[in-house]
Order: C-alpha cells, then structure tokens, then sequence
C-alpha cells in the first residue's frame, strides 16, 4: 500500500540517522586502533614491520568497500562458526577499513615531524617510545587533527554502505521509505539533506582547524 | 570452523566474471573522461570565471562531497524519473560517476592552478611571452604536475567506487557477483574473489599511473 | 683511560666512505676544535662517537664503554654524552624548562620539584633564567642556541660534542653563544667542537684537529696548527676561512 510521505517520514529519517552516526563513531573508534597500531608500524625502525603495516594499507584501499562489507558479512560466521549480526559485520568491516586510512594519515603525519626531533630526543638518552610519545606524538597530533576531521566525513559518507547487508542506518531508512511512499525524489533529497547537515559543519571545521594551523607555522 | 571452500563453481563463471570486469573498466574510464572535463570547466569557473558562476561550482563541488555517491546515484536513477527523466541503469551510473568525479576533480585542479605563484607568472610576462606562452609553460605544466598525483589516486578511487552501481543492477562486476552468489550460494567465495579482482585493477591502475608519471616528469 | 678513544673508524654511506681509518683519544678536561671543509666529514666524527651512526670499521670507546659494540648501552651513553646541534633542535611544543628537563625526568626519573630547580640552575649558566617559562618560538636564535646548551649540561654530561652550532646565527648573536661555551670549559668540561671560529678555537681549545676528505689530515696544539700548517690542503683551508 502507497502513503504519503509526510512530516513523520523525515522524522522517522533522523531516527534513522543517528545509527548513521553510531555507525560512524563505532568505526571511528576500532579504525582508531588498527589505524594507530599501522602508523606506528609503518615508522617503526624494524623493516618487516613497515612492510607488513604497508600492504594491509594497500590490500584494505585497493578493494571496494562493498567488497570488505560482503567478506566480512559472509566470512565472519565461517571463522566464528556463529551467524553475526549486521551491527558486528559492519562495526568490524568498518573499522578494518577506516584504520587503513587512519593509518595512513597519521603515519603522513608522524613523518612530517623533521627527522631532527627524533634525533634530539635519541640523544639525550630517549629510548623510540619515550621520544615517540614526548617529543613525535605531541607535535603530530596538532597536525593530524584537521585530516582526521575530514576523514570523519568520509565515514559518516561510507556508513552508507552499510545498507546493503541489512544495516538499518539512513540510506537504508531512505530506502524503506520509498518502498512506501513511493516518493523517491522527494525521500532521497530529504537523505541527501541530512547527510549534508551531518558532513558539512564537520568539513567547514577542518578547514578551520587546518587554517589555523598553517597561520601558526 | 568447519567449512568447505568451493572454488569451483566460481570457476564455471569465468566468462560471465570477465563481462563484468569490462563493464566495470569501460564505467571507471567514461568516468575519469567525463569527472576530467566536469573538473577542468569547474576548476577554470572557480578561479577565473565571474562570481555568481564561482558561487555554483562552489556550491556543486560541496553538495557533492558531503553527500554519499549512492545517495547522489539512487536520485539519478530513482528520482530524475519523477521529474520525466528515464534513465537506463548503466546512463544513471555514467552520469552520477561523473558528477561525483567532477566535483573532486574541480578541487584538485583548482588546487593546482593555485598553486603556481603569481610571481612566476609575472616573471612570464616579464620575459615578453604572451598570455597563453605563460600559460602553457609557465602555469600548465607545474600545475600538471601537482595535479596529477593527486588526480591519479582520485581516478583509482572512483574505479572502486564504481561498485555501488551494482545498488541499481547495473551490470558491472559486482553485480555479476551478486548474481553468481544468488546462483551458487558461495557467498564468500564470489565475494572474495571478485575483491581480489579488484585489487589487481587497482594495483595495475597504480602502477599505470606511475609509469605514466615517470615518462611524463622523469625522474623525480 | 682516555674519555674518548677512536681506533682506525670507517665509515660508509653506500659506497662513499666518509669516515676513512680515523684514530683519535681525547682526555678529560680537553677542548678540541675539529675544522675541515664542508663534507670533511665532521658531523658524521661526533654523530658516530655518542652513537647516532653506526661504524662500518675500527672500534669507538667512550668512557670505557665500547659504542661501536653490536648491544652496546646506547641510552646510558647518551646520557653521559651531550651534543648540541647547528639547528638547534629544541622541542617546539614545550617550554624551556620542560625542554630542559625531559630526558632528566623520563630517563632519570627526578621529581617535578627538583627538575625546575635543575632547569633554573642551568639557565643561570647560560644566562637565560628569566626565560624558563619561555617557548622556543618566543626566542632569538641565540638564545634557543643557549637553551639548547643547557638542556645538554643538564643531564650533567662528561663529555660535550657541539656541531657548528654558531654557524646558523647572525655575526651579533654568535658572541653571546661562545662566550657560554667558554664558560662550560672554563668549568672543565671536556668538549669536541666542531666550528669555523678560528680565533675562537685558538683561544680555547687544547688541540685543533684539521679533517680532510674523511681523514685527520693534521693534528696538534690550537697555536702550531693554525699558524703553521704543515700540508697544503690546511694551508688552503685557513687561507679560505680567514679571508
Ligand atoms: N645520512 C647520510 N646519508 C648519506 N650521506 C651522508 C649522510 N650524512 C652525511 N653524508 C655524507 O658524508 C659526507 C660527510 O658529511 P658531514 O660529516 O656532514 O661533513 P661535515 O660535517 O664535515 O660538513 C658528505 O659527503 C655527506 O654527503
Ligand atoms: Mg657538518
């Protein structure tokens, strides 16, 4: 049966946007973890190391994330032997994808601290953690904030994927939508609309963060 | 853990992956044709074009980028119907792709051009050339140059998202994949080799674009 | 037991030896000034003696301990050994007093209270009390220099390498950076100071030491070195830097 789509629907919208956002913020804290153990790996003076930290990098952004969706949805119960639910494929997929990403980034920059700073730390008798975690890490954060922040965007983006293995989140809410109002112009502008509102402030922020931090160089 | 791999079936279907995997090739270079021009217009409106034509593309390149690409795709294809627009699936991909890549492509290029110092074009003037001289030498090539490593990873990007279009039954290799699922019942197995699929495209893709950037630029 | 012994160094990068059969010991209490073009292979002389490089060749024995050894205690050294850098080097996200007393604290676990005593106390060597709440970006460039002196002394080194570290500065700053250095070894610090100030090394140090193409090409008293060099290359050398 085809009703209208009405003032509830939207709200029924933003209901569904904020499992968008646990989604997101799920991801964001296990691609966090992954994501600080790659880039330590990847700066990390011990040669097989980095060479692992640099292939899952490029193994996890050379395959489309359905891709890790669909391994991770079907392969999990074969390595659990259990069926898993749509929240734990996604929040693990999710979050083996951001952490290359993250790590990415946060190796880019852990590198753009000079080379000198480590250097000063070695000798004054710091071992590679102590002058990773005084002298790297505080100098880095302040530069990895503003991508971070970007990279947030494009995981509020992504979670949309989630959609296609069952995870009800506002694409998928958009899609339900539609199947009963039959409205789609109107439903996914109203989608379109709500993740502009959740994307945008979180862009302008970056930009900001990264201004700034180039007017205090 | 107990399960069975089967490649086999997988196997049977090769010709059918093979479709795919140039559906998806064919999608991925329309697209970085298409996101090339929508991006070098868009780029050339945002630094030199009139302000109100500046304002749009601003606005295009943001409402793109803050919005998720299946979003944009679903209203291609399931909403410009309502306004008397019917589109076959593999149109509405091309279409919504290349918007998608435009909008990127617009700020990296932009970024480029911005990039070259305005001294350097004034030493270009200096030295008597004319407009398009400075153009082509002074600002064209450094900014290529700048672009490029960028727009090269922006084009492997938007080779994987080529995917979603699976979402609308576009034949690409991931709908082949999804149909082989549904006739095979090897859900791993497709999905895992049609990622691997995906993994040597964009490794080739890469290393292409390296070679490209090795013959283009030399050593450095 | 000499502070420092060097016997028959080698180092390489790659295939460019830069380090060629270098043999040098330095007593307690000794000033030595090395001198030597650019690419002599200075740098690469300090950086190998508290372990920053490692050595292909010869064997690098600091206060009885051999640096060159495979598991050698890198960090113990280190903490005995200070080196002050051209660039400075100063910690841009901590204020002077932390920069001073970082290594104190982590490596050697003193208290908060006595550290800024430490850092005061240092400062004062220095003359720059009155910034220890100071940042490195509110600095001169000789200032940070001395800064960075202090935060050395502060781990209360036996031995003190300085690379060039006036040689970033404008000429009105490298004077208040030198008159500190000679104050550090009027105290009797033993130093190895890599530098271009040639009246400054003849007034200070105990022995001049002139690099060339990897090797100590001339050694011997800052007076009869600089005066009267025996081979063409030194002669060449100081008729370059003191023109
Ligand atoms: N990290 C390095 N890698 C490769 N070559 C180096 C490195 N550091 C120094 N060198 C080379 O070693 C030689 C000596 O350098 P250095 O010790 O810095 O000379 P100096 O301090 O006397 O100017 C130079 O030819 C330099 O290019
Ligand atoms: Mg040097």
């Amino acid at each position: 049966m085809i009703r209208e789509f009405a003032a509830i629907d939207v709200y029924y919208l933003l209901l569904a946007a904020r499992w968008t956002l646990a989604l997101t913020a799920l991801a964001f804290v296990g691609g966090g973890l992954f994501g600080i153990v790659v880039a330590l790996m990847r700066v990390s003076p011990f040669m097989p190391l980095r060479a692992l930290g640099a292939a899952y990098v490029n193994v996890v952004q050379g395959i489309p994330l359905l891709g890790w969706l669909f391994v991770f949805f079907f392969g999990l119960p074969i390595l659990a032997s259990v069926q898993v639910s749509s929240w734990v494929a996604a929040t693990v997929a999710f979050s083996f994808y951001a952490g290359a990403f993250l790590g990415e980034i946060w190796r880019g920059c852990l590198q753009a601290i000079p080379r000198q700073q480590w250097e000063a730390g070695a000798a004054l008798g710091l071992g590679f953690g102590e002058q990773l975690r005084h002298v790297i890490v505080p100098q880095a954060v302040r530069v990895a904030i503003p991508p971070t922040v970007g990279f947030l965007v494009q995981l509020i983006k992504n979670t949309s994927l989630g959609a296609v293995i069952g995870f009800v989140e506002l694409t998928r809410e958009g899609q339900l939508t539609n199947a009963a109002t039959y409205r789609p112009f109107t439903v996914y502008i109203a989608v379109a609309a709500i993740y502009f509102a959740m994307c945008f402030p979180l862009t302008q922020l970056s930009r900001r963060l990264e201004r700034r931090l180039r007017v205090a160089r | 853990m107990n399960y069975r791999f089967n490649f086999r079936d997988i196997w049977a279907q090769t010709d059918f992956i093979l479709e795919g995997i140039l559906v998806t090739l064919a999608l991925t270079v329309v697209t970085m044709l298409s996101g090339l021009v929508i991006g070098t217009l868009g780029a050339a409106a945002r630094v030199h074009g009139p302000r109100w034509l500046s304002t749009m593309v601003a606005a295009y390149v943001e409402v793109i980028r803050n919005t998720p690409l299946i979003v944009q795709l679903f209203l291609v294809f399931f909403g410009l119907p309502s306004a008397g627009i019917r589109l076959d699936a593999m149109t509405a991909s091309m279409i919504a792709l290349g918007i998608n890549l435009g909008a990127y492509s617009t700020e990296i290029i932009r970024a480029g051009l911005e990039a070259i110092p305005r001294t350097q074009v004034e030493a270009g003037r200096c030295l008597g050339l004319s407009g398009v001289q400075v153009f082509r030498h002074v600002v064209l090539f450094p900014a290529i140059k700048v672009i490029y490593p960028a727009l090269s990873s922006q084009f492997v990007l938007i080779m994987l998202a080529t995917s979603v279009v699976s979402q609308i039954s576009a034949p690409d290799l991931f709908h082949v994949a999804s149909i082989i699922q549904s006739r095979t019942f090897r859900d791993f197995e497709i999905y895992a080799v049609v990622s691997g699929i995906y993994l040597a495209l964009a490794l080739a893709m890469k290393l292409g674009f390296a070679a490209i950037h090795h013959l283009a630029f030399g050593r450095r | 037991m000499s502070l420092v012994e060097l016997k028959g160094v080698v180092k390489r990068f790659g295939t460019n030896t830069v380090l060629d059969d270098v043999s040098m010991n330095v007593e307690r209490g000794e000033i030595i000034a090395v001198i030597g073009r650019s690419g002599s292979g200075k740098s690469t002389m300090l950086r190998c003696i508290n372990g920053l490089e490692p050595v292909q060749g010869g064997t690098v024995v600091v206060d009885g301990e051999t640096v060159s050894a495979p598991g050698a205690d890198l960090r113990a050294l280190r903490q005995r050994v200070g080196i002050v850098f051209q660039s400075y080097n100063l910690f841009p996200h901590l204020s002077v007093e932390k920069n001073i007393t970082l290594a104190p604290r982590v490596v050697k676990g003193i208290d908060p209270g006595t550290a800024r005593e430490l850092a005061l106390g240092v400062l004062r060597r220095v003359g720059l009390a009155e910034k220890i709440d100071a940042y490195p970006d509110q600095l001169s460039g000789g200032q940070q220099q001395r800064v960075a002196i202090a935060r050395s002394l502060a781990m209360q080194p036996k031995l003190m390498l300085f690379d060039e570290i006036t040689s970033a500065l404008d000429p009105e700053l490298t004077g208040e950076v030198l008159k500190v250095l000679e104050q550090v070894a009027a105290e009797g610090m033993t130093m190895i100071l890599v530098t271009h100030e040639m009246g400054f090394a003849r007034r200070v140090a105990t022995r001049v030491v002139f690099m060339h193409q990897g090797r100590i090409w001339e050694e011997g008293g800052a007076r009869e070195v600089l005066e009267k060099p025996r081979t063409p290359e030194l002669a060449t050398f100081l008729d370059a830097v003191l023109h």
